[in-house]
């Protein structure tokens, strides 16, 4: 257990962590100014990031983009059973500032929406990796995932994006 | 980047070109309308947001801001960056005029708003559109209920305290509107554009993200929203589920706005628009 809490706390030094589990302890805190980044998940140029699960890919948007939009207080999501495509608008966050699309990294069918975002779009704020996933797609185009970033390159995106 | 200048272009007409220009055009525009043909009340929803509800006049000008992502060196396109260029911009134009403050999401002298702002970011743009108050009628004020979501600085001032006019702090209208085209100036090429240099072409491509509401619909979804009100405390703001179930086919989405009953007794053409996704919500009276 201290060797977990160890590496994770290493980890989010780094800004990388393991998608398993959200560390709980102060020290996390401290890393908080930093924008988090999950290892085994793909990212787009747009700050959404997909999990590819058997034949079902998880979508939503990531830390970086959850921080710099503000709290979200209210979440357009489409139906299931929609088509979305690679690279465009599937529905959009809004916060107090602004509403912004979010884009989906695959092409495919929405086969879930999470419903839990209308009573709770600060979910994409708390959990933006995790209870605040937005759509479940059955991609049609397994190869899409392909030219997407990992969490490394991912996290030098932002880094450059934030240099500006 | 572009300057169109309007006057009196209905704010419901304004938006639609804001919405064609921002997913059609690719070059970067500058809007700006002196005024409103006739009093309406916007109510942001799932879309343009930040404002809330306002109630616009002939006393509104506005002047909105649509950009490439890469327009501005430097500038990242999230609502925070792109709120602070604009209040660099402003501090800019109202130099000398007043003590200019951005405050959370407002425009204001010391801490009285007299512009609203509202954002939307696409892939690769943005909107930033904002509403200045140089008038306005304390009537048409008093439709607007007090907002349960209200920046900090308001400290629960009602509207006339918590509002100024700017022809109190600024000469006229055309010297914030020329001292405005001459900031922008400051970062871009300004090249004037009239409406009629806009094609107007049909978008029928481009869905609409506002929707005409009859007044009969206003009506059945305040009667529905005040025999809710008797059972569930919602305090000043309300939710319009009629609306939602008639107007919107996604269950989910949600109008929050603050109908009156004085608005619907006063004889009107009782227009109303609202967004399904991302615009406004729009009532003309």
């Amino acid at each position: 257990m201290a060797l977990k809490l160890w590496a994770s706390s290493t980890a989010n030094a780094i800004r990388i962590s393991c998608s398993s589990s959200r560390p709980d302890f102060p020290a996390f805190s401290i890393f908080r100014s930093f924008s988090s980044v999950i290892e085994g998940l793909k990212y787009t140029g747009s700050h959404e990031w997909v999990k590819q699960e058997g034949s079902v890919a998880t979508v939503g948007i990531t830390d970086h983009a959850q921080g710099h939009l503000g709290e979200v207080v209210f979440v357009e999501l489409p139906e299931s059973g929609a088509a979305v495509a690679k690279g465009s608008s599937f529905g959009a966050v809004e916060s107090v500032k602004a509403t912004s699309d979010v884009n989906s990294p695959v092409s495919g069918e929405v086969i879930e929406v999470n419903t839990k975002l209308t009573e709770t779009p600060g979910l994409i704020n708390s959990s933006p990796y995790e209870d605040g996933w937005m759509i479940k797609v059955r991609p049609s185009d397994p190869s899409e995932l392909k030219s997407l970033m990992g969490s490394k390159e991912y996290t030098k995106f932002c880094e450059e994006e934030d240099a500006h | 980047m572009n300057l169109l200048r309007m006057s009196a272009v209905p704010i419901l007409e304004q938006l639609y070109l804001e919405e064609r220009l921002l997913r059609t055009s690719v070059d970067n525009w500058c809007i700006v309308n002196d005024r409103t043909s006739r009093p309406t009340i916007v109510m942001g929803i799932s879309g343009f947001t930040g404002g809330g509800t306002v109630i616009v006049d002939d006393g509104t000008v506005f002047v909105s801001f649509i950009c490439n992502k890469n327009a501005i060196p430097g500038l990242q396109p999230y609502p925070h960056p792109i709120m602070s260029w604009t209040g660099q911009l402003y501090s800019e134009v109202l130099q000398g005029f007043g003590d200019f403050h951005l405050r959370e999401n407002d425009y204001a002298f010391n801490s009285h708003k007299f512009g609203g702002n509202a954002q939307s970011i696409i892939k690769e743009r943005w909107i930033h559109h904002t509403s200045f108050l140089w008038d306005y009628d304390i009537k048409n004020m008093e439709y607007l209920k007090h907002p349960t979501r209200a920046p900090k600085y308001r400290s629960a001032r009602p509207h006339v305290d918590f509002l100024c006019r700017m022809k109190d702090y600024v000469p006229s209208k055309s010297t914030f509107i020329e001292r405005t085209i001459k900031s922008v100036g400051n970062y871009f090429l300004v090249k004037p554009f009239g409406l009629d240099d806009i094609t107007t072409e049909p978008s029928c491509t481009l869905p609409h993200s506002t929707k005409l509401l009859t007044r009969q619909e206003l009506e059945d979804a305040y009667s529905s929203q005040s025999a809710q009100q008797s059972s569930e405390n919602y305090g000043h703001q309300h939710t319009l589920p009629q609306l939602r179930s008639s107007c919107l086919p996604d269950e989910k989405k949600k109008i929050v706005c603050h109908p009156t009953k004085q608005l619907l007794e006063k004889e009107t053409a009782g227009s109303m628009i609202v967004s399904d996704s991302s615009g406004a919500v729009v009532c003309s009276f």
